[in-house]
């Protein structure tokens, strides 16, 4: 393992410079220059056809969906749209790309120069974007051996489901004057894309699938040098969390490196969840890989009209919508940051409140009952099978007094099981508070029956001594009854 | 423009094609006039000379986003020189480490 410097003792010498190349997996039915089937996973080799094969005399055409999400995702990032733009190969030798080139962008991307604005922490930072450019997804190579690491590999199996799966590479431009903000601005940027990702409706954006892909580059110069520092490649950067560690440990690595009289060797790095970042293979040139215009392909020129009415498509962007929601919904900074931080929930406490409830009301059940059963299997809020409708359902009852929210707990739970919808569940499960003051009464008599001397007290005035009363009852009615009605019905009788 | 053979070299090892000494000292003098006559046509191009992308006068030919059946894996498997649990097995890939 390398020899890494005190963070805050680097930031004191050197300012840091990002760079983060984010790749997204689009989720159009088919694939970006074929029809096959673009959904994720299945049988291997059972997606393909000659295009995504590279079988001679084969020839691309371009999906029109996947142009339409590149350019909302250009607008929506602030971009430009190029007027005219087209393919290019990218020429590489590896057998996860039977073509030996990847249909790829050069020097005419379909967006460009776009700008984002961040706030972490109270404090608003722009990231400038340099481009957005469409290409193809390669292969799954499975690595045969005893390690299954390629290095001692015998021989590799491809699996071309996911070749030519359409793919956004979102290039920022060299961000500076972060400072130890670097690894949390790194983050809010994945943060950010994410979430723009998924209101767009173009991509799954799940890191942990690889819809979403984040490799960080990052170089240290010292303060006020005007020149940028010889900066490193990070790849396999899969969570939020690891963008934040691997540009942590890469500036604390480098810095330890340029402090002792060393130098930064740019090269790729690999990052491994345990913490730390590994040489890959040395960075090639740009002009490696020979890219020239793609003959199979014609150019792309959107017209300003199609670009204006991809615009309107834009939903609302996240920040301006959770800004808003927080004022409509009357939450308080420290409750909007759990909600913001819980995957998710933002989307699903909308739609219930869409569907009647109260957004405390929402809040508290995603974010409490909710939020506890998705930990215990390990299961994203939104992977439940209950829907917002249902949990606006169930508060419902409760505000009709048919539950206690003890009873509702009770009913998620057997919504959650498989039990069917609250109703279903209230019904086959007995749950509803009893509310007849018939079988209620009955119950209230026969413990002041049981506990004379504890009534004789609540009709010499000690009121309080009607909470041991009001327990028995709410025993009796094995939780089923409103204790507020009880208390009442008790005090009547008593007085 | 003068191309050296270390150039030509380079070239080759990227579209992994052998080329012996004899053929580079060949091949790099013709290269050069192949560069030299393609570096004349851009003499001849003013600024009035839109660069021609594409030798059809065609734009946004787009596919609806609607799934075709492609091969059955069985047709895509039968041109492998190896498969093995139903994926195309490939030689140990050297000189790189992911």
């Amino acid at each position: 393992m390398a020899e890494l410097m005190d963070y805050d003792e680097v930031l004191a010498r050197f300012d840091p410079t990002l760079g983060l190349e984010v790749h997204v997996e689009l989720n159009t039915a088919t694939k970006m220059f074929c029809a096959c089937d673009n959904s994720p996973g299945g049988e291997p080799n059972t997606k393909v056809c000659p295009v995504c094969l590279g079988l001679p005399g084969s020839l691309p055409v371009v999906n029109g969906r996947a142009v339409e999400s590149a350019i909302r995702i250009g607008l929506a990032l602030g971009c430009s749209i190029a007027p005219w733009s087209r393919f290019a190969r990218k020429n590489y030798f590896y057998p996860d790309m039977t073509k030996d080139f990847q249909t790829s962008q050069y020097d005419e991307p379909i967006c460009f120069d776009g700008h984002v604005d961040l706030l972490v922490d109270g404090q608003t930072y722009g990231i400038e974007i340099e481009r957005v450019h469409m290409e193809e997804d390669a292969g799954k190579l499975t690595h045969a051996g005893a390690s299954g690491r390629i290095q001692d590999a015998d021989y590799s199996l491809v699996d071309y489901n996911r070749a030519g799966t359409p793919l956004m590479e979102i290039v920022t431009k060299p961000i500076g004057g972060l400072g130890a903000h670097t690894p949390d601005v790194g983050r809010a940027y994945l943060a950010h894309l994410r979430d723009l990702m998924v209101a767009l409706g173009v991509s799954d954006a799940r890191m942990e699938a690889g819809n979403l892909r984040c490799d960080v580059n990052i170089s240290l110069a010292p303060k006020g040098a005007t020149e940028l520092g010889k900066r490193t490649e990070t790849k396999n950067v899969n969570s939020l969390r690891a963008v934040e560690d691997a540009l942590r440990y890469e500036i604390r690595r480098q810095g330890a490196l340029l402090s002792a009289g060393g130098s930064v060797t740019q090269e790729t790095r690999h990052w491994n969840e345990q913490g730390w970042t590994s040489p890959g293979r040395s960075k090639e040139q740009a002009e490696d890989y020979r890219y020239f215009p793609e003959p199979d392909l014609v150019p792309v020129a959107p017209s300003a009209a199609w670009i204006e009415e991809l615009r309107a498509t834009l939903p609302e962007p996240p920040a301006q919508r959770r800004a808003r929601l927080q004022t409509q919904w009357g939450f308080t900074d420290l409750e909007m940051r759990d909600v913001v931080g819980t995957s998710g929930s933002l989307d699903l406490i909308d739609a219930t409140v869409g569907a009647g409830a109260s957004a405390s009301s929402a809040r508290k059940w995603w974010l409490g009952e909710l939020a506890r059963r998705a930990n215990e299997t390990d299961a994203e809020l939104a992977d439940l099978p209950i829907t917002p409708a249902q949990v606006a359902r169930v508060q419902a009852l409760v505000d009709a007094g048919t539950l206690t929210d003890k009873l509702a707990r009770s009913v998620f739970e057997g919504v959650l099981a498989g039990e069917g919808d609250p109703d279903a569940v209230v019904a086959s499960r007995g749950l509803a508070v009893v509310s007849d003051d018939g079988a209620l009464g009955e119950a209230v008599d026969a413990v002041i029956a049981a506990q004379p001397d504890v009534a004789d007290k609540i009709r010499a005035g000690k009121v309080q001594a009607a909470g041991a009363l009001i327990g028995a009852v709410m025993k009796a009615m094995r939780g089923q009854a409103d204790a507020a009605r009880v208390r009442e019905l008790i005090l009547e009788r008593l007085a | 423009m003068a191309l050296s053979t270390e150039e030509v070299a380079r070239l080759a090892g990227l579209a992994r094609i052998t080329v012996s000494a004899e053929e580079l000292a060949t091949i790099a003098p013709q290269l050069d006039i192949v560069l030299d006559a393609v570096a004349s046509v851009s003499e001849v191009a003013n600024a009035d000379v839109t660069p021609m992308t594409h030798a059809l006068p065609l734009t946004n030919v787009f596919r609806d986003d609607v799934v075709r059946p492609g091969l059955t894996r069985e047709q895509a498997l039968a041109m492998a020189p190896a498969v093995e649990e139903d994926r195309f097995r490939v030689p140990r890939i050297l000189g790189e480490e992911a």
